[in-house]
């Protein structure tokens, strides 16, 4: 077998990586490893690309942005990639691509991660209200908790935690 | 530190060889990524956009509150010639992609080397941190730290469904990428590797090494790193990440305790041998000698081996990669060259560090 990436010499490193479950295996020279780069780093992002358009070609949702395109934008107003350059390259141009790409990106992340929204860290400038608003919903689910486990004090604490929070989000 | 330094100095923070588990965990990396609003991402950006980055984030590695933390020296990858940017890839200080590919790029780099933030790599800013031993909470905690202070500076490119937006799909969310390195010779040795790898891509984690031949990894090294980044929180990733690595240690010192029940003498001899040819070889190839210092780094840390500090092992690691080599003899050099050169630095660093027996 000759090496992916020179096609050239023959095919001496096997690497394997798994993906949410899917198995790929990579096969290059020793020459073509060392141009990449420390071999324990090891490959960061190889051939991810590849992956990623792998991925966005056989998505059903390219079909539905054909249809589309009465409608939607065809380019990103800021930096102007177009639907078709990001299923290419898999990457986006700015942050305003995941506006322009919005919904049409749910199968893609849900592919890759499994999920589609964001439940961690919120910067605290500009994130705004949205960081009270997450630690409201987790009081919220906590007090639940506690009433249907019958542990009031519990409960009591939480309800008193929420009623500062509202009332901050009220006043800023 | 002088930026010469950083290219002729082995040693990293992370090769200390300290901290929690440091017989199987080499080091603990935490990579945060981030970006700017209304900037073009590093990869469709101009220079002169390029630019503008780095300088609104050097701006901010010198302000007061960072500086009180990190003392971070900015190196322009524009400014370093290429066999430089190939020993700062091997010291993991910067990505070979913000080496080879970025046009505006720098990189941050606080005295000890354990923080490096990358500038204009894939996205605009890349904080990493990088520790010796098994400690995951702690580089978070040093990582989530600089990113306050990042972020009360600069517009971050954040959406309240998205999480931070980042240029490739993969990274978007907690835009976090955690990762152990983990030295599992006994589990290659085994065989039950492979079965572990399986179970591994069940809970969103991947794993990489590098195969030769056969089926053993380079240096029987291997990197756990988190793959899901949206969707779970960052305290998710870490325990989950921790629990998994948590488990493939124990089953390490599993497997190496039954090798030495059943067959310390083959075990022996093959440390010993390994040990030998370190010692008196006049040239060896990286491949090979990813293998030996392997198993010398076994026989360490099973007492097998008493006269040689786990330490020279971790230096020798990334001192015997071609960009080091090359540093250190001032010139390029070909392959054959090469394996002199590392069969020389090897015999020499041992020689220089070994001990009485017995103490
Ligand atoms: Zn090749
Ligand atoms: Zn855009």
């Amino acid at each position: 077998m000759n090496c992916e990436e020179c096609g050239k010499r023959p095919a001496t490193l096997h690497l394997t990586k798994i993906v949410n479950g899917e198995k790929t295996e990579y096969h290059i020279c020793e020459h073509c490893a060392q141009e990449k780069g420390d071999v324990f780093t090891g490959f960061h992002n190889f051939s991810i690309n590849n992956l990623l358009s792998g991925l966005l070609k056989f998505d059903p949702m390219q079909k539905s942005v054909k249809e589309s395109t009465s409608t939607k934008p065809l380019r990103c107003e800021t930096c102007g990639l177009t639907y078709a350059q990001f299923s290419k390259s898999g990457r986006f141009g700015c942050s305003d691509c995941y506006t322009f790409l919005g919904d049409r990106l749910d199968p893609l992340f849900r592919r890759i991660h499994g999920n589609t929204q964001h439940i961690g860290k919120v910067p605290e400038r500009t994130g705004g209200q949205l960081k009270i608003r997450k630690e409201l919903e987790q009081l919220k689910q906590a007090l639940q908790k506690y009433v249907a486990s019958e542990e009031f004090e519990k409960a009591a604490e939480m309800r008193d935690r929420i009623r500062a929070l509202e009332q901050k989000m009220a006043q800023s | 530190m002088s930026q010469q330094q950083f290219m002729q100095n082995p040693w990293s923070n992370w090769m200390k060889g300290e901290g929690p588990d440091s017989d199987i965990v080499i080091s603990t990396r935490l990579r945060i990524a981030r970006n700017l609003r209304q900037h073009p991402f590093p990869l469709l950006a101009t220079d002169s956009q390029g630019e503008e980055v780095v300088r609104k984030v050097t701006e901010v590695a010198e302000s007061e509150a960072l500086r009180k933390r990190h003392h971070l020296q900015v190196i322009h990858m524009d400014q370093v010639n290429p066999l430089e940017k190939r020993v700062l890839v091997e010291k993991h200080l910067i990505s070979p992609h913000l080496a080879e590919e970025s046009r505006k790029g720098a990189v941050l780099l606080s005295p000890d080397e354990s923080v490096s933030i990358m500038v204009n790599e894939e996205d605009h800013i890349r904080i990493q941190v990088l520790l010796p031993g098994f400690r995951l909470n702690e580089a978070w905690e040093i990582g989530t730290k600089i990113d306050d202070i990042f972020e009360k500076h600069l517009n971050y490119a954040f959406d309240e469904t998205r999480g931070y937006l980042t240029s490739c799909p993969t990274n978007v969310g907690t835009g976090i990428r955690a990762s152990v390195m983990l030295h599992l010779p006994a589990l290659v040795m085994t065989q039950q590797i492979s079965r572990i790898l399986q179970a591994i891509n069940q809970v969103g984690l991947v794993v990489r090494g590098i195969y030769g031949e056969g089926s053993e990894a380079l240096g029987n090294l291997f990197q756990l790193s988190n793959q899901v980044t949206l969707g779970m929180s960052e305290t998710d990733i870490l325990s989950n990440l921790y629990g998994v690595a948590r488990q493939i240690i124990e089953q390490e010192r599993v497997a190496r305790a039954y090798l030495l029940e059943h067959t310390r003498v083959t075990l022996e001899d093959r440390i010993f041998r390994s040990y030998g040819i370190l010692m008196y070889a006049r040239t060896v190839e990286s491949k090979e000698a990813a293998q030996r210092l392997s198993d010398v780094r076994l026989g360490i840390d099973l007492g097998v081996i008493s006269d040689v500090s786990p330490l020279v092992l971790n230096e020798l690691l990334v001192t015997t990669q071609p960009g080091f080599l090359q540093q250190h003899a001032g010139q390029k050099l070909t392959p054959d060259q090469r394996d002199e050169r590392r069969a020389r630095l090897i015999r020499e660093r041992i020689a220089d560090t070994e001990r009485p027996a017995g103490t």
